[in-house]
């Protein structure tokens, strides 16, 4: 058995991928729950909105999150005739406490929830320095809390606004989708709160799901759409002013 | 050819346990999941999903409360989820003998969403509540679970009932 070249150049990719293998570890089986049968997105519907601060005080109790922070608020948008590229955008404690009941001044008047895009090409995944913050394989951008710096990258890179440092634990923070409740079936708390069906989850890779039939029917937007982050929290109803 | 070849050797030595000494450095301090599907630790995906939700879904609510799910029905607050109101009572699923939900506020919950506002939908059915009650609590004449008024009256009609 002399190494010639022939053997060496057969062994060595074999023995690459033997050590990717055992780098990689044996992957995790979640039961019943298969990452490449789902790609998740959420719907909006604007004129369904009523500002009401359920799906903000949800998600806070649901996930956590300290006083003063959102991984999702509510926009009240007014629009002057003529205004419409300065909207007036008010968000007192991200809507959690509903609105201060407001005189009708004319324009065009609205609420425009906000949260995690969840971007297919997301900006803020792309600057983590440690691979702290990365999109599953089914679509949602996550924060590895045993692995986040704090550095705050990602939270100069998100254009949404989505992400804060956590001030208990100094890491990342945003969204999730509510990770922990969709991959057991359940919807996100947001989406479970809802009294007028203005939030919906929905899985883009399920046939089934009713967003496609949403999708072919109505107009859709997405936010900020030239800067091409392939959002998947789609607005529907959504005004032009809205930032 | 190569008859002086020890210092060749000696620096293939050190080579060698330089390499070595890396790849067991870095096998110990990288997470073995790394890397499993993409640039980042495999495992935080389960990590994050382990979590226990906090709210129960109505889904759960209903098949206990099934006399609510009777009420709502003649309402248009059918489509309205339970803990939106009640908030999170998934403790109070795992353990509904011990763990009892708050009393609500009416004067509160209900002008969260039915305070007028001009941001708000026309179609809604909105109240300035100063004027509508004057300061009485929601529930002395509305019963939240089926809000209209006249609702309650054709509930006790029989033919209404079913």
């Amino acid at each position: 058995m002399d190494p010639t070249r022939r053997r060496l150049l057969i062994l060595l990719p074999a023995a690459a991928a033997a050590w990717k293998y055992v780098l990689a570890g044996t992957p995790e089986a979640a039961p019943g729950y298969k990452l490449s049968e789902h790609w998740w997105g959420m719907l909006i519907d604007i004129p369904k909105c009523i500002g009401c601060g359920s799906c903000s005080r949800a998600c806070t109790e649901e996930n956590d999150v300290p006083e003063g922070y959102y991984r999702t608020w509510i926009e009240r948008y007014h629009v002057a005739d003529w205004k419409i590229e300065r909207p007036d955008v008010e968000s007192p404690d991200g809507g959690k406490q509903g609105f201060p009941p407001s005189e009708d001044f004319g324009g065009k008047n609205f609420f425009v929830p906000k949260l995690c895009n969840h971007c297919a090409d997301s900006p803020c995944t792309q600057v983590c320095p440690v691979g702290a913050t990365f999109v599953t394989p089914d679509g949602v951008v996550l924060v590895d809390k045993a692995y986040c710096l704090g550095c705050r990258y990602c939270v100069q890179a998100c254009p949404y606004g989505c992400r804060f440092i956590n001030p208990k634990t100094n890491t990342a923070e945003k969204c999730s989708l509510c990770y922990h409740r969709i991959t057991k079936g359940l919807t996100t708390a947001c989406c479970e709160v809802c009294p007028t069906g203005a939030r919906q989850l929905a899985d883009l890779k399920n046939p089934k799901d009713p967003i496609h039939e949403y999708l072919k029917t109505h107009t859709v937007q997405v936010l900020k759409p030239h800067m091409a982050t392939g959002s998947k929290v789609f607005y529907n109803g959504m005004d032009g002013s809205v930032r | 050819m190569f008859r002086d070849i020890e210092h060749l050797i000696r620096l293939a030595v050190v080579m060698a346990i330089v390499l070595i000494g890396f790849i067991v450095l870095r096998s110990a301090v990288v997470p073995r999941s790394f890397g499993q599907y993409g640039h980042y630790r495999g495992a935080a995906i389960a990590e994050v999903a382990a979590r226990a939700p906090v709210f129960a879904g109505h889904e759960v609510c209903e098949a206990c409360h099934a006399e609510v799910v009777e009420q709502k029905k003649v309402g248009r607050h059918v489509v309205i989820p339970c803990e939106t109101c009640h908030a999170a009572q998934g403790r109070h699923a795992d353990d509904p003998a011990s763990v009892k939900p708050e009393k609500l506020d009416t004067a509160v919950l209900c002008a969260r969403c039915h305070e007028r506002n001009s941001a708000k939908p026309k179609s809604f059915p909105q109240v300035v509540s100063a004027e509508h009650s004057s300061g009485l609590a929601c529930d002395t004449c509305h019963q939240p679970h089926r809000p209209k008024i006249e609702a309650q009256a054709e509930l006790k009609r029989p033919e209404a009932r079913r």
